[in-house]
């Protein structure tokens, strides 16, 4: 093979050169143009898509809470309220070892088993982007001490906030409820009816109570803030803010003083008293015991005393008031009273003679009386006044089922009374076809001598009972029960009245009235089932007892209190109002296992309407039982 | 000699335009660091101090004849390629990659010497056998370049070793490698992405991911793109204004003083300063190429002519980078980031552009 070498034309050579650097110089341009091309793309055509993106960056909108309603009673006692206080919080994705931080934060400040426990189950309800409470309250010394040594926790801080206080505590907690954090199906329920924007930032929502069903006063209206903030979330400066709007005060019928002095009447029996002004409706007062406190319900009760409170034999957590059932006894006799004249089955004079026993026609069944020997020779007056079983028994019998649970009814019986509460029970007023639906049996002749003296079948709530005294205090003309008075909206003067107009007018004889009524007067004076209750006081008393079996006799078996079971033992009611004349308060009066309605609920009934009435507040009473006045129903 | 023949002396190696342009563009980034630091002279300073060093270099290497930088090629190549086999062996791991050189006094980053030795290494190797160039010179230049890119890219710095490889390349198209192996070349190099794909560390692969859909780690390696192309598309036509850049001052760009810092200078001056920005390097690059087109020998052309489009494909890198169109690789914006190593080697190497403009009268005579 030649070797061939080549000499190196200058010329050509330069030229080649020039011509790959012309290239060179056009690969230049084209990435120039690549990024004249992308610029124009996000600068010009995409520029508002960033410039949003931009903004969402820099700007947080930040929820402004609301202060919550708050709850006064009808002459401006507070019944919940807040405060403000520090709070010690855990940011869990912030701290690694959570039982060593707690640990060493007890050094610093108290924190109780009870403060654990409760931490324990906020921790296992929570998402673990969120800061914890483990201590609230925090005294100002406390804080102080935190502050100091707040380097050495990086995921703990203090925080002010606004806490919910109820103070009567346990007095009023079947009334006012309690606010708890918001959990996940209340979140979905808020996303549900387009609340969800009002509540971000909000932790806490009514669960029960008025809390609960005046929850979209109390809450108030969330303001916004929007402030600067750069990449680590710290805000840099605020930019434009709407002030919150804080919820609405509720003003309740509810008189605070009443509702203790009623409370405290109760002693240590359990039960339940409504109090309800028959000219409004208006609540007065609204009891059940035994109350629980509310307030650790609010940031999560640790589960020990939730299990406490919830296993109790007493049921404390029960609203006896709204959801309790019992059967009504003697105080529906005055009701059946009142149908035997609308139906005109029995004239007022009308008598009857009572052995002591109804033998039901057609049939070899036999009632007792509660008085062995029976009443003798009864009317109608007499029969409610001596709480004649006997007289009852045959009315109910010619009444019929029908006409009975039509006219019950118009007194509410077997229906909620709408009261401004959430998770009222209907009570029962039996039918014949209520039976057959229940039970797919026929209505027997039987069932509806039991429904005359308010058993068998038969249940009514405190409140339900409450509200037929008051209709009938009030001639037939109902009024809604509700425990708010007014709507006190924070922006505007202006108030919201609750029910102010009646419901409806059951159009009853005034004559009927007239005996019922005279009747029920007598009750409480000598010869009645309840003479305790009005001994020495100034005005009449209109009322009824009686009683509701716990446990059912057996055909032909006696009652004997002393040697049943104290829970066993029959609940005493009391229904009443007063002044007799023209009725200012009518209430019904439940005491569990009480015994005799004459005995235990009439003397709690005569302290209420003495104060209400009166001013008068009860010296530590003796109770009647105790005095050994045995009075019978 | 009189003060006035001192400074023609002084100043007779530099070349005026060039400085201009160079000059201009350091102005931008003082001004535009000043806002990247969050209106604090730290850095503005010491970037200052970075210049002002690089740029005595830049007068030393402009001073030197061409013989003298012709005679440093192959020392230099020969150190570089010691200094990375010595980090292969002996360096330091810092964020997973071995890419510093602990030397006792002080740490070094020998890839950075080899952004200019290789294509000088290889210029060297073109003149002398520029009477007799054959495919086989072709492919020893290619090998000259492909050993210290292999060790670059095993550091793994995937960044360095492509602008290195870019820089070499040039060298080679224009030594006047045919377009048909230029065409081979590139096809083989497509074809054989799978396999580089499967060479790739997971967090490289990512990155390129990445430029497909940031959104898809939004919070990961996705955030650098998201936001600085966030930065620069709400800038603008004429930007939020100097210091008013949103995502620069509430600290949603990263590393804003450095290898984004172009999405500060696009959100604050949008499509108006960018368009300046533009047109600045296109005057600096545009010189390159007349001083380059001027060049008397080949070594010098090929040097020149390298340099310049080495230094267009690092600000295209940079800026296709931050504008979301190319994945982030850790370029720096040539004579605008903050740092000195960068500094100093572009400074280095637009000496040797002046030093080849200014003494080529001596070489042809």
């Amino acid at each position: 093979m030649k070797k061939r070498v080549e000499f190196k034309n200058h010329q050509r050579e330069i030229f080649h050169f020039q011509l790959r650097l012309v290239v060179g110089v056009g690969f230049v341009f084209a990435l120039l143009a690549i990024l004249l091309v992308r610029f124009f793309y996000l600068q010009v055509v995409r520029h508002s898509y960033y410039q949003t993106l931009s903004e969402n960056n820099r700007i947080a909108v930040v929820p402004i809470v609301p202060n919550r309603g708050l709850i006064l009673d009808r002459n401006g006692v507070v019944l919940a309220h807040n405060y403000s206080g520090y709070t010690l919080e855990i940011n869990q994705s912030k701290t690694a070892d959570m039982e060593a931080t707690i640990n060493e934060l007890s050094t610093l400040v108290e924190i109780t088993g009870k403060d654990r426990k409760r931490f324990k189950k906020l921790l296992t309800e929570s998402h673990n982007f969120e800061t914890l409470m483990i201590r609230n309250r925090l005294s100002d010394e406390e804080v102080a001490r935190f502050a100091a040594q707040q380097y050495r926790f990086p995921g703990v801080e203090i925080k002010a906030r606004s806490f919910r206080d109820y103070p009567f505590g346990a007095k009023t907690s079947h009334l006012i409820g309690y606010i708890g954090r918001i959990n996940d199906a209340e979140v979905a329920q808020l996303e549900e009816n387009d609340l969800a924007a009002n509540y971000r930032g909000s932790d806490y929502i009514g669960k029960t109570g008025l809390e609960q069903s005046y929850e979209s006063d109390l809450h108030g209206t969330t303001g916004i803030e929007q402030v600067e903030v750069d990449a680590g979330g710290r805000a840099v400066r605020m930019l434009s803010s709407t002030s919150p709007v804080s919820g609405n005060t509720l003003i309740l019928s509810i008189d605070a003083k009443l509702q203790e002095i009623a409370e405290q009447s109760f002693g240590n029996y359990r039960g339940a008293l409504v109090a309800i002004d028959p000219n409004s409706g208006e609540v007065l007062a609204f009891v059940s015991k035994p109350g629980y406190d509310p307030n650790p319900f609010i940031d999560g009760i640790d589960t020990q005393s939730w299990e406490e409170l919830n296993n109790s034999p007493d049921v404390p957590l029960n609203n006896r008031a709204l959801r309790g059932q019992y059967p009504p006894g003697s105080t529906v006799k005055p009701f059946m009273a009142l149908a035997g004249l609308n139906y005109r089955t029995r004239s007022p004079e009308q008598t009857i003679s009572d052995p002591g026993v109804y033998y039901l026609p057609g049939s070899g069944r036999q009632y007792r009386d509660w008085k062995a020997g029976g009443h003798g020779s009864v009317n109608m007056f007499k029969a409610i006044q001596m709480s004649c079983d006997t007289y009852f028994y045959g009315l109910a019998t010619e009444l019929g089922i029908d006409n009975i649970s039509h006219f019950l009814s118009r007194f509410g019986f077997g229906k909620k009374t709408g009261i401004d509460l959430e998770g009222e029970t209907s009570g029962l007023l039996p039918s014949q076809e209520w039976k057959m639906k229940r039970y797919q049996q026929i209505w027997y002749p039987g069932d509806t001598v039991s429904v005359g003296i308010g058993q068998g079948y038969s249940l009514v709530t405190p409140l339900q009972l409450a509200f037929a005294t008051a209709t009938l205090a009030n001639n037939g003309v109902a009024y809604k029960p509700h425990l708010v008075k007014e709507v006190q909206s924070v922006r505007s003067s202006e108030n919201r009245l609750i029910a102010k107009e009646p419901l409806y007018d059951l159009s009853i004889d005034p004559k009927d009235l007239d005996l019922v009524r005279r009747a029920m007067v007598a009750v409480t004076q000598t010869g009645g089932t309840a003479v305790y209750a009005s001994l020495g006081a100034p005005y009449h008393i209109a009322g009824k007892t009686g009683t509701a079996q716990v446990v059912a006799m057996k055909q032909g078996e006696k009652y004997d209190a002393d040697k049943i079971d104290e829970r066993h033992r029959d609940h005493a009611w009391f229904i009443a109002y007063a002044p007799a004349e023209k009725p200012q308060i009518a209430l019904a009066v439940l005491a569990e296992n009480g015994g005799h309605g004459g005995g235990t609920a009439a003397p709690i009934a005569r302290k209420v309407m003495d104060y209400y009435l009166l001013g008068k507040v009860p010296k530590p009473l003796v109770d009647a039982v105790e005095k050994g006045v045995a009075e019978h129903d | 000699m009189t003060k006035r023949q001192l400074w023609l002396r002084f100043i007779a190696h530099i070349d005026r335009q060039l400085l201009l342009g160079l000059g201009l563009l350091m102005l931008v980034s003082l001004l535009v660091l000043y806002s990247a630091d969050n209106a604090s002279w730290d850095r503005p300073l010491n970037q200052m101090r970075n210049i002002i060093v690089a740029l005595v270099f830049m007068w030393v290497i402009a001073n030197l004849p061409l013989h003298y930088l012709m005679r440093t090629a192959v020392p230099i190549y020969v150190l570089g390629m010691v200094l990375l086999i010595g980090v292969a062996l002996f360096g330091e791991i810092s964020h997973g990659a071995r890419r510093w050189l602990n030397l006792g006094v002080t740490t070094i980053q020998p890839s950075e010497l080899m952004k200019i030795g290789v294509p000088m290494m290889m210029a060297w190797y073109f003149e002398k056998h520029e009477a007799t160039l054959t495919l086989k010179n072709y492919f020893i230049a290619a090998l000259l370049l492909f050993m210290p890119v292999a060790l670059i890219a095993r550091q793994p710095d995937l960044g360095t070793a492509l602008l290195i490889t870019a820089s070499g390349f040039y060298v080679l198209f224009l030594a006047g490698l045919s377009w048909r192996i230029i065409g081979i070349l590139f096809a083989t190099g497509l074809a054989s992405a799978p396999v580089l794909w499967s060479m790739m560390h997971d967090y490289q692969r990512h990155r390129i991911m990445m430029l497909f859909d940031p959104s898809q780690d939004a919070l990961g390696n996705g955030y650098h793109t998201i936001q600085a192309t966030i930065a620069v598309g709400s800038g603008g036509i004429i930007g939020k204004g100097y210091l008013n850049g949103t995502q620069t001052h509430l600290d949603f760009l990263p590393e804003r003083t450095t290898d984004f810092i172009f999405a500060v200078l696009s959100e604050e001056f949008g499509l108006v300063g960018n368009l300046i920005l533009l047109a600045l390097y296109s005057f600096v690059i545009w010189r390159g190429f007349i001083i380059t087109s001027h060049a008397s020998t080949y070594f010098t052309r090929l040097m020149s002519g390298s340099i310049t489009l080495t230094f267009a494909t690092y600000a295209f890198v940079n800026m296709g980078m931050v504008s979301g169109i190319l994945p982030v690789v850790g370029v720096p914006l040539p004579l605008i980031s903050y740092g000195g190593t960068s500094m100093l080697t572009l400074l280095l190497g637009f000496g040797m552009l002046m030093s080849i403009e200014t003494h080529k009268k001596l070489v042809k005579s």
